[in-house]
Parts: C-alpha cells; structure tokens; sequence
C-alpha cells in the first residue's frame, strides 16, 4: 500500500509539471493567437474586441504570470481549456469531447485486439516453436517494418473506391447525424474497418514477437522443466507456468500502449480523414490553434499518466515479487 | 533385492547425425528397493544427462538412441519408460519418478503460491481428490519436510534457499513415488544445509520405503549417504560398487583421483591431489578407454580398447564391476 501511494505521488507530481508546462510553452513562443486570429479575420475585429479576445483566452497583459498560472489552474478544474479558434468560438473542451470517442473506440478496441491475438499468437508460436506458427513471425515482421500510413494510403488504393465496400475517408457516412441508431452505426463501424485494419496489421507483430521470444526464454527456466516432470497436462504448463510468466513484460507495454490510444495513430487519422483526436491535431497545428493544441496535449499527459499507473496496478496484481511484504 | 528400475545400454545424444554429441554411452544401471544408489563424476561426465534421459525430460536437441529403462512396478508386471505414450508418461512422471532438480533457487514458479505448486500435482495425478484433501496433503509434506503449513500462501521469492529446496523435496514426495532422482540437490546451499537436508531425506528414505538415485560431483557427500556408487567417466560408467568398498578399495583410476581430491576427516593424513588435466570434450572423445590421456596408470592397451564394464579379476570382486584394463585380462594378452 505503502509502494502505491508513493507511486501515486509521483504521477501527482509529473501531471502538476506536465500541465505547467503545457502552460508555459505557448507563452514563450513568439506570437500569439489573438495575432493569428486577427490576420484571419484580416482587420474585421475592432479594437474592442481584440482586447475581449485577448481576455478571453487569459493573453491580457495586464495580468502577471502568476496570477495567469494561477487561473490557468481554476479553469482546468472547471473543465474549462479556453476557446478553440480553428472552431471558434466552440470551448476546446468540446472539439476534444467530439473528437475523442472517435479515437477511443478505433484506436482502444484495436489495440485490445491486437494485443490479445499477437499474445496468443506468440504463446502458440513460443511454445511450438519451429512449427508452422515460427512462419508468422517473417510476415508480421515485413508488415510491422512498413510504414502504418502507407499500409493506409495502400489499403486506400487497393480496397476503397466509389464502388467498393469500404469508405475512404471519414468516420460516418456524411448524409447521416451522428446518433445511436441503426443507420449510424452500421456506417461507423464501416467507415471503422480499413484503419483499423491498417493499425492492427502493423501493430500485431511487435506483440507476438515480443511474446514468442520471452515465451522462449521462459520455456528453459528450471520450473518449467519441473513442470513437466511432474507430469503436468502440457496446457497448464505452456499457459500456466511459461506464458503466466513470459507475459509480465508485455502487460507494461500494453498498458503503455493503452495510453497513447488517446494521441491517437496520427497519420492513420490523418491518411483516412477520421474525426479522431490525431486529426483534430493535425488541424489544429495547421491554424496555430494554441488553445486546442494544449487541451490536446493535456488529455494525452493525463492518459498516458493514468496508463503508467494501471501498469503499475497491473504489475502488482500479476507478479508477487514486486508486492512488498506485509 | 528386488529392482525397481533398470536401466539396460541407455544411450543419449545430443543433435543428430555426424556431429552429435553422445553424451552417454551404454549405461546399464539397476536400482533396488529402498537403496541410495550415488552418480558421481566431472561436469560434463554425462550423469545429469542419465537422469534426464531416463525420465524423458531432455530438451531438445537430447535424444535417447538406444537401450531400455524398465520400470519394476509393485504389482504388475515390469514395463519400458522409453515406449510410454505421451499419456502414460504424464502419469509415470511423478507418481512413480519424482526428481529434485539442481536449481534449487529457480525450481519453483514465482508466480504461484507454494500452495498453488503442490496441489497442481494432486490434481493432474489424482483429479477425484477433493480441494480440501489436496489441502491438507500438501501442508502435511510442508510438515513432513520440517516447515511450518503457514508458509502454504507464501511465494517462493518469500522463501530462503534451504526452504525451497526443502518444498521441492517436500513436492517430491507427495505423490509417495518409489524413486526420487536427486539431481545435485544441495549445490546451491551451503555445507551445513547440504547435511540437514541431506541427512533429513535419508531419515525420510526409511520411513517412506523409496529408493534414491543421488546425482552429485561431490563424491564425499556419497560416500557418507548411499549404499552404492556408481562413477561416471565421460559419459560411460567406469566403476559400480558398494559404497564402503569404493571408498576403501576404489580399482579405477579415475574413482581414485576422486576419492584422493578431497580430505578424510578420520585416519591417516593424505595429501590431497586433484586430476591432472581436463575432463574429456563430449565432441571428441579418445579412442580406447577415454581416461587413457589422463590416467597416470595408462598402459599399451588403454589407447586402443574400450574396457568393459565388468566385475574384477579380484577375489573380493563379488558385487562391484570396474571398466578398467588394470582389473580385466586383457584379450591380447591372453
């Protein structure tokens, strides 16, 4: 208990100087967005408000650092995170909340789903190895070295089209309203398919490889050839003694994976045009949209924090030695 | 005596073809009721290897390429481990063969409590026990290898050396085998755990009727715990007899420079002399009799015949067998 609250601390500790300084580096770039924002609107604003749009997002002058850090604070607990102006005036908090779901459902199941079968997968190949199951490894790994976004661009050339099944960009048909209903979704989940299978195909082998190597680098340890002497059915041996242990190390990855679910696979968004966080990203870096950018980039810290603790919880959970006794 | 395991021209390799290594030669080994029988020899000599080829448990590229190892069960008639189908091997291991590895540090899972390693056992071996059954077994082996049934939640990592030892000894036996392969049980402890885990499992022996095949390079500690010795000299045995005798009398030269490499604790002062040279490379082996390089009693035969196991050409040769030119007539020179 003791070991958690420490490791509490110190996530405590990085997300305070994570979010100061996703405050402080907008305000030492040179420029600033009301600047941007007024070549826009190219001399549409009036001076008036230009001065209400500097206060609105926190840039007056008038206020010292400190009594903007300080608010800066007061708004992040309120769930304020400033108006966004690639969409403005829409709250940053709402281009994010829009935009999350989106990411959280493609990237999230298909991360739980490539880990789950490359896991298995490498167990499988780990365990028999120099069976056919050592021949998935050359292909993954080919697939795993070729560059995600242009596995996309070529599923794009190869798979969608006009008059294919699969959609080419977006995550909805565009003459639907997003809705719970049983037109939205199917179209969703359509829309969902080629990215995710693109994520999936170059993300799978990094799992099975990491899993078949520690599944044989486990399968020579001294208690699994205890295991199988004392007569153990060779399926409580291969998943309860060899990959109970050779999956510790892949639990941090995936657990580490899970928080950059959230960041999203940039260029996979980005090649399919889906309304996720990476491409909410992407425009937001190309309108110099600061306040989005560091909604952004704070939800990405918290997730990342928040993964690092479930490793951590995880780790505990799985492997005794790491449980301090008492 | 009644046997209970015999072993007849055991030989084991490792790879196939041209560049395999045999790593054990013709090995014919009986073991009785209720004796300790001792392996001794060089790493490398080839008697891990034996445990291992007998039980089936060699990691590949181990092969068995010949001979027979015949289990005696108590009231059936005898049969060959080496042609047991995967199934029946899984019940012959443990129930009839337990083995006590060298690693005592790494034997257990770490994952799983104690508890959880010794009823896996009970339950692939004896599935209609109830939990509560396996339970209470399991903590009467904690009890029975001298620690305390609280330590049944405890995870090896909680555990010191000597205690893991003992759980595996502990785990051993419960499934009341009638053999127990030490294979260099007590490496890892220090001298004064070896005795009180050693002296423990004897005391055990007799209680419980199994026998032991005691795998050890430290033939002091033989001499001392089992009835018989059997020496193992890259990868054949070179000598087999009662332990008394071997150390008393030993006819091979190889068991001698053994015996001369570590200190009596009674008698006579001897200086102490180790074996000159090093053990033979599995890979290339000598012709002739493989000690022949480095044996200081070599002579013209050594070189060009492989002695045979046999018994000596000594009146008090009953019961003991040497392979060695020195304690045979050589067929040339008959």
């Amino acid at each position: 208990m003791k070991y958690f609250l420490q490791r509490m601390g110190f996530y405590l500790f990085t997300a305070w100087a994570a979010i100061t300084l996703n405050f402080f580096i907008p305000r030492l770039v040179p420029g600033d967005p009301v600047q941007s924002l007024i070549a826009k609107y190219q001399g549409q604003l009036s001076t008036k408000s230009i001065a209400s749009l500097y206060v609105l997002f926190g840039l007056d002058k008038h206020q010292s650092l400190w009594t903007q850090y300080v608010d800066y604070w007061k708004q992040i607990f309120h769930g304020d995170l400033g108006l966004s102006f690639t969409f403005f005036p829409a709250p940053v908090s709402q281009v994010i909340g829009q935009a999350l779901p989106w990411t959280v459902l493609l990237v999230g199941i298909t991360t739980i789903i490539s880990f789950t079968l490359g896991t298995g997968l490498g167990v499988l190949a780990g365990w028999r190895r120099g069976s056919w199951a050592d021949g998935l490894l050359p292909v993954t790994t080919f697939f795993s070295s070729v560059p995600y976004f242009w596995l996309g661009i070529l599923a794009i050339y190869l798979l969608a089209g006009p008059d294919s099944f699969f959609p080419s960009s977006g995550g909805f048909d565009s003459e639907l309203v997003p809705a719970w209903d049983q037109y939205f979704i199917p179209s969703a989940i359509q829309h969902s398919l080629l990215p995710a299978l693109t994520i999936l195909i170059s993300s799978v082998s990094g799992w099975i490889l990491s899993m078949r190597n520690m599944m044989v680098t486990v399968s020579s340890e001294d208690y699994i050839t205890v295991a199988h002497a004392k007569g153990l059915p060779e399926r409580r041996v291969a998943l309860s003694y060899a990959a109970r242990n050779a999956l510790l190390p892949s639990v941090s990855g995936f657990a580490l994976a899970l928080g950059f679910i959230v960041g999203g696979t940039l260029l996979v968004e980005i090649v399919f045009s889906y309304p996720g966080l990476g491409f909410t990203l992407l425009q937001a870096v190309g309108a110099k949209d600061y306040p989005l950018m560091q909604g952004i980039f704070l939800i990405i810290t918290i997730a990342v924090l928040v993964a690092n603790l479930l490793a951590d919880v995880a780790y505990l959970l799985l492997d005794p030695r790491t449980r301090k006794e008492g | 005596m009644e046997p209970v395991l015999d072993i007849r021209n055991l030989n084991v390799d490792y790879g196939l073809g041209d560049k395999a290594v045999h790593a054990v030669r013709d090995v014919s080994l009986t073991l009785h009721r209720g004796e300790v029988l001792g392996l001794a020899g060089e790493s490398g000599s080839g008697k891990s290897t034996l445990a291992y080829g007998l039980t089936r448990l060699l990691a590949p590229p181990g092969v068995i390429t010949g001979g027979e190892v015949i289990y005696h069960p108590p009231d059936d008639e005898p049969y060959d481990v080496l042609g047991l189908s995967d199934r029946a091997l899984r019940q012959f291991r443990w129930a009839e063969t337990a083995i006590v590895f060298q690693g005592a540090m790494n034997s257990l899972n770490p994952v799983h409590k104690v508890s959880t390693q010794l009823t896996d056992v009970l339950k692939a071996h004896e599935p209609r026990m109830s939990d509560h059954a396996r339970k209470a077994r399991a903590r009467e082996m904690l009890k029975l290898v001298g620690i305390s049934p609280d330590r049944m939640d405890a995870y090896p990592h909680q555990l010191s050396g000597g205690m893991r030892q003992r759980v595996m000894i502990g785990m051993a036996l419960i499934l009341r085998p009638r053999v127990v392969i030490m294979d260099e049980p007590t490496t890892a402890l220090d001298v004064v755990m070896q005795r009180q885990i050693l002296g423990q499992l004897i005391e055990l022996r007799e209680r419980l009727g199994f026998s032991v095949i005691f795998i050890t390079h430290d033939l002091s500690l033989l001499v001392e715990f089992s009835n018989r010795i059997a020496i193992m000299y890259g990868g054949r045995i070179v000598e087999e007899a009662p332990a008394a005798t071997i150390y008393r009398d030993a006819l091979h030269p190889y068991s001698k420079g053994l015996l001369s490499s570590f200190p009596a604790l009674r008698g006579a002062r001897r200086e102490l002399a180790g074996i000159p040279g090093s053990p033979p490379d599995l890979a290339g082996m000598p012709a002739g009799c493989s000690f022949h390089p480095r044996c200081p009693r070599a002579f013209e035969p050594c070189a060009g015949e492989i002695p045979v196991l046999g018994r000596p050409d000594t009146p008090d040769g009953a019961g003991r067998s040497v392979a060695c030119w020195l304690s045979h007539p050589h067929p040339g020179a008959r």
